[in-house]
């Protein structure tokens, strides 16, 4: 059953590496786009640390930046 | 109408779907996989490697849809002066390119059992390769300029050069003598695909859907965090 599968009447080699090919790139893209998102994440939580009380509140006061920050902590 | 897709609004939605998506495209990708390696029947002619469609077709669509949006969005955030459609352009632009070297790779490895060949000059494979090129442009287009204006405009313009070659890809196999066969699925009429292979294709194809949507919600994400980080450091 596993053989008959694998073998494919001979096709095998050329359908698996297709499918192969496709499921490789995509963990690629997956992995190439979520290292750049926890990159820049991990850059605004930092700039963010650097700033003081004032300015910090000031940029808090923004939903969207309140949003990074708990996601951030989250992952 | 633009105020509903104000990154302010729609970051707390697109910062917590990635991760419903992602289950949701396993499950998905699961389902298709079975369908199309295990239970879809073989092809009287082709035998199994009528199995690769699977692959190649819901990619070459996706690429297909993806730069046509991209070109629907450049142009609107040009006429509407709208940055934020430029934003949401940008984002697709990786999984469109990626989709498209999967049609291509897969089509060629589809084209040495069926074909005896893994390349040929042919009209539908050659204007593929040709949009793949103009996808390269679009992105290298975001990677070399740092002004804004100008990136707008000429990624814009790629766009417009290059949906020009759209309905080429699509009808070439009708205007031209091409090793690549004409369109088995059509709208308008009746499709010469049988249900025991168009549900698997289907299935497939929704997997490369969610899976496009899951890459553009976390590359449209890391752009705005992008334009938060530069908001930072102007404090």
């Amino acid at each position: 059953m596993i053989n008959e599968l694998l073998f494919m009447n001979g096709y095998g080699v050329y359908v698996l590496s297709a499918f192969s090919f496709t499921l490789l790139s995509f963990t690629a893209l997956y992995l190439v786009t979520k290292i750049q998102f926890v990159k820049e994440q991990n850059k605004f939580v930092a700039k963010f640390g650097s700033l003081n009380t004032e300015k910090a509140n000031s940029a808090k006061s923004q939903r969207i930046n309140k949003e990074i920050l708990a996601n951030a902590t989250n992952n | 109408m633009f105020k509903l897709f104000q990154p302010n609004k729609i970051f707390q939605i697109t910062s917590k779907a990635p991760k419903y998506i992602l289950f949701l495209f396993v499950i998905v990708i699961s389902v298709g996989l079975t369908e199309a390696l295990v239970l879809s029947p073989e092809d009287y002619k082709q035998s199994d490697a009528v199995r690769i469609m699977y692959v190649h077709v819901p990619a070459a669509w996706i690429s297909l849809g993806i730069f046509s949006s991209i070109t629907f969005l450049s142009i609107s955030g040009f006429i509407f002066k709208n940055k934020n459609l430029f934003l949401i352009a940008k984002s697709l632009a990786p999984s469109g390119f990626v989709f498209n070297i999967i049609a291509l790779v897969t089509g060629s490895i589809w084209g040495k059992p069926t074909w005896g060949t893994w390349w040929a000059w042919d009209a539908r494979i050659t204007s593929m390769l040709i949009l793949a090129l103009f996808y390269a442009m679009y992105l290298i287009s975001w990677r070399i300029y740092e002004n804004e204006e100008k990136v707008f405009k000429i990624s814009t313009i790629i766009t417009i050069l290059g949906i020009i070659n759209v309905p080429i890809i699509k009808y070439s196999v009708d205007w031209w003598n091409t090793l690549h066969q004409p369109a088995s699925i059509n709208i308008l009429s009746k499709s010469s695909i049988h249900s025991s292979m168009l549900f698997p294709l289907l299935i497939m194809t929704a997997a490369f859907a969610l899976f496009s949507l899951l890459i553009f919600l976390m590359k449209y994400n890391t752009e705005l965090i992008k334009i938060k980080n530069k908001g930072l450091d102007r404090l």
